[in-house]
């Protein structure tokens, strides 16, 4: 069972080598990413079984033992991110690889593509599964240096500057990170997360203080988290739509995740933390706002990214079982819903030639499916009942209704964010969806690598985008068991001790 | 808990803030080499944390007390590998955008310019100092124009406009 753990490291990284081999066989390379992210699906699903039923899975790699040697931990929030991150990478994977067949033909391998992709669902699960502070840097770089690559393809003049930002930014923050790990072995004398847990405890306060500080900069600047926000909305809108899609559902919330195990495990605090609760009632609102601002489809959903980053962060302030589990339900949700609105709009983009809101509209006589594949993850972002954006929003409100005065008053700051966002979709719907129909424009640059404009579209490029609204309905349907589980896992990550048990022995 | 001489500290800040320094320029070489100069702070930092220098390596025969912590290097060698293929990267890009726009500099953004026009209709630019959070708390500015290549940029910087 403990060497199932490995798979979903071992199993796109061997995917992505076989994709170098076999770049000149263009179906063969996108079997191999298909296979391998199913395959890492159904251990991740394996995994979530068994960890809500015996416990967290360890392997200790190379057979040394816990605080000497690297462990990977599939606890019920690993597994379950895990397991929801793939299925998100899978229908990305789907989508990419039909934009590419309809653009260039089916028979145009990729060099860098494939093998990246693979490389970026690496870090992403090693994020999620290492036990070890150095092992979760060296996950975050996989994953950014893989994505610094796919935000950077073919580049022109006007995406430089956006690619330039965001690698620098993620570069700094790094940096960051490698400092804060310096710190924390220099005054601990360990990097293992679970034997960090009680030598950190056992530090001056004011030390302790300040290397948490350090990590919710460092994982901050990851996660997006105002005002250490500005480089998303800068850089994500101009990739190209699968890409966002993947880096907007899963790269901040892996910043999130390493927030929330960081903080929780290694830091865990008595009761909620101002300093959390104010950055969260920042968070959702500057986003919000921000979102309301803006005219270009692309950078409104980037703007709407940030401001739900809030919501998980408020979950994480709150510092109970019971907000520990609205964030991971919140985050399950999220990760969801966000890929599939940014490739919702990619279709949009595709269709109408333009990102400008101003310049579409009656877009749902003309293309109904469109209509609907939008509205549905829409609304769920709002956090309309019964959709799981409801679900998790409640579980989140709970949490903040239960606790302090403090929490309370930002519990309304999550309801206001929310109608700010209904409105902020809203508005979306009646420029582009309703009104007068107006005229696809045509491609300004034909050479590039979006192709827009276009009502050639092929219809794999629908299904994926409708297989993740599904995914994000049956998250609604399977209300009761998820938030059961994440209940569950909300409780260990309080209660600590099956973490550590499962690690130290 | 490991304790750092003072010669050692002072070396750390000056690497930090030459390195925080030179990233807030807008050359992107001087960038890059703010990222280096900051890698090598963290590297170094990194190395103090597994205790004084000059102490033996994990080879031949002492006694365990006189070792020095191998831990921290193997971090630091990790780290080197990854800042020394990222700042590689980084070269390449830095070419890619001096390629594409005929400078290294850090182009405007637009979208902060566009606003900052929609807010001073002459286009006085010079005074611009504002962040870019700015722009999320202005609902106004949607319905500020939405062609890129109309925007006078103004500044030292009207050269970003320049495609290829």
């Amino acid at each position: 069972m403990s060497t199932l753990v490995t798979l979903p490291v071992l199993l796109p990284i061997l995917g992505a080598a076989l994709s170098v081999i076999f770049v000149r066989q263009a179906t063969l390379q996108r079997l191999i990413g298909i296979v391998v992210l199913v395959a890492v699906c159904v251990v991740a699903a394996v995994l979530l079984v068994a960890a809500d039923r015996t416990g967290p899975v360890v392997v200790e790699l190379g057979g040394w033992p816990a605080p000497v040697g690297i462990v990977l931990v599939a606890d019920r929030l690993s597994a379950l991110l895990l397991l929801i991150s793939t299925v998100v990478t899978l229908a990305v994977l789907v989508y990419a690889i039909d934009q590419r067949i309809s653009d260039y033909g089916r028979d145009t391998a990729s060099t860098t593509f494939h093998p990246i992709f693979l490389l970026l669902s690496t870090g992403v699960s090693l994020a999620y599964l290492t036990g070890d502070l150095f092992s979760l840097f060296v996950a975050f770089e996989i994953m950014l240096a893989a994505s610094y690559v796919l935000i950077t393809r073919r580049t022109n003049a006007e995406r430089i500057r956006s690619g330039m930002t965001y690698v620098i930014i993620s570069l700094t923050s790094s940096l960051l990170f490698l400092t804060t790990i310096a710190l924390v072995y220099a005054s601990t004398g360990t990097v293992n997360l679970a034997d960090l847990a009680g030598r950190v405890a056992a530090l001056p306060p004011g030390l302790r203080t300040l290397l948490s500080m350090l990590t919710i900069v460092t994982f901050g600047i990851k996660a997006a988290m105002v005002p250490l926000h500005f480089w998303l909305p800068d850089s994500y809108p101009n990739a190209p739509a699968p890409v966002t899609a993947l880096f907007a559902g899963l790269l901040t919330k892996v910043g999130i995740y390493a927030l929330l195990r960081t903080q929780t495990l290694i830091f865990p605090g008595d009761g909620p933390s101002a300093v959390l609760l104010v950055l969260a009632v920042l968070t959702m609102v500057v986003g919000a706002l921000g979102a309301l601002a803006q005219n270009d489809l692309n950078r409104l959903l980037s703007f709407l990214l940030v401001s739900h980053i809030g919501f998980m962060l408020f979950g994480l302030a709150v510092d109970d079982a019971r907000g520990a589990a609205g964030t991971a339900l919140y985050i399950v949700h999220h990760i969801t819903v966000q890929a599939t609105l940014f490739l919702v709009s990619g279709l949009i983009t595709r269709r109408t030639g333009t990102v400008s809101i101003d310049q579409m509209g009656g877009l749902a006589r003309r293309s109904p499916v469109l209509a609907v594949l939008f509205a549905v993850p829409a609304l769920t972002l709002a956090g309309i009942p019964p959709t799981s954006g409801f679900v998790a929003k409640l579980a989140l409100l709970q949490a903040g209704a239960a606790g302090t005065v403090g929490t309370v008053v930002v519990a309304g700051f999550v309801v206001l964010a929310s109608l700010l966002t209904l409105w902020a979709v809203v508005r979306v719907w009646i420029r582009v969806f309703w009104g007068a129909d107006k005229e696809p424009l045509p491609d300004d640059d034909p050479h590039d690598e979006l192709v827009i404009g276009t009502s050639k579209t092929s219809a794999p490029m629908y299904v994926a985008s409708a297989a993740l609204v599904a995914v994000s309905i049956a998250i609604a349907a399977a209300a009761g068991p998820l938030s059961a589980v994440t209940e569950r896992a909300g409780a260990d990550l309080i209660a600590r001790v099956p973490y550590l048990e499962a690690v130290l022995g | 808990m490991t304790t750092i001489n003072i010669g050692m500290a002072v070396v750390l800040a000056v690497l930090y803030s030459v390195g925080f320094y030179l990233l807030m320029q807008r050359s992107l070489m001087r960038i890059l080499i703010g990222i280096v100069v900051l890698g090598h702070g963290a590297n170094l930092l990194l190395q103090l944390a597994g205790g004084p220098p000059a102490r033996a390596p994990v080879l031949g025969t002492a006694p365990p007390a006189e070792f020095a912590d191998p831990l921290p290097q193997a971090l630091a060698l990790t780290a080197i590998v990854i800042t020394f293929a990222l700042t590689t990267y980084l070269l390449a890009l830095g070419y890619r955008s001096w390629v594409l726009t005929g400078h290294d500099e850090v182009q405007d953004d637009l979208e902060d310019r566009r606003i900052a026009l929609s807010e001073r209709p002459d286009g006085a630019m010079e005074e611009d100092t504002e962040g870019a959070d700015e722009d999320t708390e202005d609902p106004g500015s949607a319905a500020a124009s939405n062609e890129p290549a109309e925007i006078a940029t103004g500044g030292p910087d009207a050269s970003s406009e320049v495609s290829r």
